[in-house]
């Protein structure tokens, strides 16, 4: 019962940051900030699990697994950026947040651009000249 | 490795109840500059643990997403 875990982990940590965010709002925040850490660490073996499956599948049904290193890539992308913008917005730094969601959909978008570029390719190959 | 880190989070917010009362104490005792270093010190000592964690968690997501 690891859901039990988490959800008693994140009262008890709402309930400490109410605490400290009387007295001192900066360690308010690195309890948050731990607290977000410790939950997602909590649920790392799982996520392994459902990626190794993933890719026997991915395997076995013959797709190039450039296509799914992409996908995957992108995925920690967006949860490492969403983890840093959350964290800048509860701290009210809204302008940093937006910055880093800014480059995590850049570096996203750089590293989609050989599928793209792929895409292109065979609608060009279809259109007769 | 679990309880390690839950560790963590009580460590932490037991280090801002204790700096927070410490510097109740130090205030009414008419020392502002030591209040304030205590807290510069608490905030330091606090993000070295943070650091920490978070560089586990970096490692790890970078592992499991091939982030290399």
């Amino acid at each position: 019962m690891e859901i039990v875990q988490v959800v008693g982990l994140g009262l008890i940590a709402a309930l400490l940051v109410l605490i400290l965010k009387e007295y001192r709002p900066e360690l308010a925040m690195q309890v948050s900030l731990i607290a977000g850490a410790i939950i997602m660490l909590l649920v790392v073996d799982r996520i392994v699990g459902a990626v190794h499956v993933i890719t026997e599948t991915a395997v076995a049904a013959g797709i190039n697994l450039v296509y799914l290193q992409t996908l995957l890539r992108v995925i920690g992308i967006a949860y490492l950026a969403e983890f840093g913008a959350q964290i800048c917005r509860d701290a009210g730094e809204g302008s940093i947040a937006s910055r880093v969601e800014l480059a995590a959909k850049v570096i996203i978008l750089v590293m989609a651009v050989p599928v793209i570029v792929e895409i292109m390719e065979s609608v060009l190959r279809m259109i007769p000249r | 490795m679990n309880a390690v880190n839950i560790d963590l989070l009580f460590k932490i917010a037991g280090i801002g109840i204790f700096i927070s009362v410490l510097n109740i104490v130090l205030r009414q005792a008419q020392k502002e500059e030591q209040a304030q270093m205590l807290t510069l010190v608490g905030v330091v000592i606090v993000l070295l643990m943070v650091l920490q964690l978070i560089n586990e968690l970096f490692s790890s997501i970078k592992t499991i997403f091939k982030l290399f």
